[in-house]
């Protein structure tokens, strides 16, 4: 078994890049689900919103726009307006799209348009049709987008950085993701302890009860599916980044579930619960994911119980089984109160 | 007994300015320094007495009516649950708002806070028109209500949920959220309001506990002392008393009449009779979804068309096989 390997791959999962872009979405879905009770199923839209953002604006919409309209942007201006778009313009179409004829309604009228919404984005994206492929490259998806980022690192792109973990790209990436992340989690923070998260809190627990005392609850819950969507979309637009393309299934709603995870691992209604979820969980697959590897190539684990190329569902396998146990000894999470928790209406 | 004779019959036992209780039960008496400093004097006395020259009928014209509601009709399909021609809220007093199961009381109660919208009908509050103004703007023109079934914020601490109830907060606008410095001084002086009505109600003990461990009747008074914080002018009361500890009651009543010695009007659903005959000033029975009978509490038991309504309208007469068949 080799050791060292197990345990770069566990570090690479507890802070590494999928962190940072789940840490980021389930952020964003903390604000949703575990502040003002949306249930929000279309978490994955929102992350390609900012992928699909920035990659449009770079290697499609801006250079049609420049060809059109005789405009000399630069790839770096594009970049920037990119980040703009994906950060801000898209998700808050998305929000409005969702929110506007849904959040007058139940909860869980929502849950069904965000969960259409996200697999229609997925499945419009994809399409061959040429109108749609010329903006965004069908399946392949958007390349060619990230050149601006990569050329601000300032680490080498040969040498390997922190205890042989990263590459000095992927250094650069984390290294910025770690901060966004940092910022991110600081404003939410300072949003829940302000009398905003107040009344976010208050329309989780009874929408009437905030209407009654003079809460516009459709106005403050179109901004919480706005400002955690935007969460989303900064980190789905540094998961584009770091793997140099955009592309439609990486949004599958697989993704969704796996922020779902990472909050319910931390624990819903806690600021740091979705960042140490996130972080856990990506552990905890990399862990499992090496671990297994290991085993079977050191012949530990005999091929007719499992194979190599098993290992990837089996990993899952083990998450599923967590989780069961999570939710039977540990519903709250790690960082839920369980009297907390137990205070349902009575 | 026809309306006209009733009415001269009784009028003359009644008292016509104070209730028997007025200002009783509970310490009450500095309420109104607890509430707020935003409460215009409304005198409750004269409101009350000014009650004495109101004929004793369904839709009768108060001297000083704050909420007024002409011709809501809410139909569900085919049934019709509220068709009240005119009904006027007198302010600065105690309104009780009576009747059997299915009368249509919280519907209309509904109705009059715009948490239900009428098929038709006008309702007026304090002088605005209130047809198309959503919800939760009716507690910034001063009306705010309770519910039938306790809304405390249960996963939020007590003081969490009586800050809630502060109007014009700065801090909750999105941006100014995350600027801290732009709204502390006024949280803190929210902070201070809530800790005063906490007080008065004797929930201080519970401050910082969360809402969702107090018992039924202590949410009661949460709800009231969460809606105080919002300086309203009338306050709604859904069936305060219900699943309230009789042990809570006279407390809960104490509150109630203080409420109208400060200046508030209090208009409230209610099934319990003895808390109808004690506290109100006025009582609004409604039956099938009709306002049926008005007048002060004493009179509502004598009224034929009330007893006809709660009992059936042969209930002291022999059963008449040939009118029944």
């Amino acid at each position: 078994m080799d050791w060292v390997s197990i345990i770069e791959s566990l570090f690479r999962g507890l802070i590494g890049e999928s962190f940072i872009f789940f840490a980021l979405a389930a952020i964003g879905l903390n604000l949703h689900f575990g502040f003002t009770g949306l249930l929000n199923f279309g978490q994955a839209v929102f992350m390609a919103a900012g992928a699909y953002g920035l990659a449009m604006m770079v290697a499609t919409i801006g250079p049609a726009a420049n060809r059109n309209f005789g405009w000399d942007l630069s790839e770096s201006t594009l970049f920037w307006l990119g980040i703009f778009v994906g950060v801000i313009v898209f998700p808050v179409i998305f929000a409005l799209v969702m929110g506007i004829p849904t959040l007058r309604l139940r909860a869980d009228y929502l849950a069904i348009v965000t969960i259409a919404v996200a697999e229609i984005f997925r499945i419009v994206v994809r399409s061959p049709t040429p109108g749609i492929k010329k903006w965004t490259n069908s399946s392949d998806g958007l390349t060619g987008f990230s050149g601006t980022f990569y050329d601000m690192s300032p680490f080498g792109t040969q040498d390997r950085y922190l205890f042989n973990l990263f590459t000095g790209n992927q250094m650069f990436l984390v290294m910025v993701g770690w901060v966004v992340l940092a910022i991110v989690a600081t404003i939410c923070w300072l949003l829940i302890r302000s009398p905003w998260g107040r009344v976010l809190k208050a329309i989780r627990e009874d929408e009437d009860a905030a209407r009654s005392l003079g809460k516009n609850a459709y106005a403050y819950k179109m901004q919480a599916l706005i400002i955690g969507g935007i969460f989303g979309a900064i980190g789905g637009m540094i998961r584009a980044i770091g793997f140099s393309v955009a592309q439609p299934d990486n949004f599958i709603t697989d993704v969704t579930f796996f922020v779902w995870v990472a909050l319910i691992l931390g624990g819903a209604g806690k600021v740091l619960a979705p960042i140490v979820g996130a972080s856990l969980l990506y552990g905890l697959l990399n862990f499992s994911d090496t671990f297994l590897r290991q085993g079977v190539s050191n012949d530990l684990i005999p091929d007719s119980l499992m194979t190599g190329t098993q290992v990837g569902q089996v990993r899952f396998m083990i998450m599923g089984l967590g989780l069961a146990l999570l939710a039977a000894f540990r519903p709250q999470g790690i960082f839920g109160n369980k009297e907390e928790m137990a205070l349902d209406d009575r | 007994m026809t309306g006209d004779q009733f009415e001269s019959d009784f009028k003359d036992d009644l008292i016509p300015d104070a209730g028997p209780l007025a200002g009783a039960p509970g310490d009450v008496s500095d309420m109104s320094v607890a509430i707020s400093d935003k409460i215009v004097g409304v005198d409750s006395v004269a409101a009350r007495a000014a009650l004495a020259d109101v004929a004793w009928e369904p839709g009768a014209k108060k001297p000083d009516p704050i909420l007024i509601a002409d011709g809501v009709v809410r139909r569900y399909g085919g049934l019709t649950a509220v068709d009240v021609e005119h009904v006027e809220v007198q302010r600065g007093v105690i309104t009780a708002l009576i009747g059997p199961n299915g009368a249509g009381k919280t519907t209309l109660f509904n109705l009059l806070t715009n948490f239900d919208t009428p098929d038709h009908g006008t309702r007026t509050f304090d002088g605005h028109n209130i047809d198309k103004v959503p919800a939760y703007k009716i507690a910034n023109y001063g009306m705010v209500r309770t519910f039938q079934l306790t809304k405390a914020l249960s996963k939020m601490t007590v003081i969490e949920n009586m800050k809630l109830g502060g109007t014009g907060q700065k801090g909750e606008s999105l941006w100014r959220a995350v600027l801290p410095f732009t709204w502390r001084a006024q949280e803190t002086a929210i902070e201070q309001r809530a800790d005063a009505l906490l007080d008065r109600f004797k929930l201080s003990h519970m401050r910082d506990e969360f809402a969702g461990t107090m018992s039924g009747g202590q949410r009661k008074l949460l709800e009231m002392a969460r809606a105080l914080m919002v300086e309203p002018s009338m306050v709604m009361l859904d069936e305060p008393m219900a699943g309230v500890n009789p042990a809570l009651t006279q407390s809960l009543l104490g509150h109630v009449t203080g409420l109208r010695d400060a200046g508030m009007t209090v208009l409230f659903v209610e099934h319990d009779m003895d808390m109808v005959q004690e506290i109100s000033d006025w009582v609004i029975v409604m039956a099938e979804g009709r306002i049926i009978a008005e007048g002060p509490p004493a009179s509502i038991g004598q009224n034929k068309a009330v007893v006809d309504a709660y009992l059936g309208s042969h209930h002291d007469s022999a059963l008449d096989l040939d009118t029944e068949l």
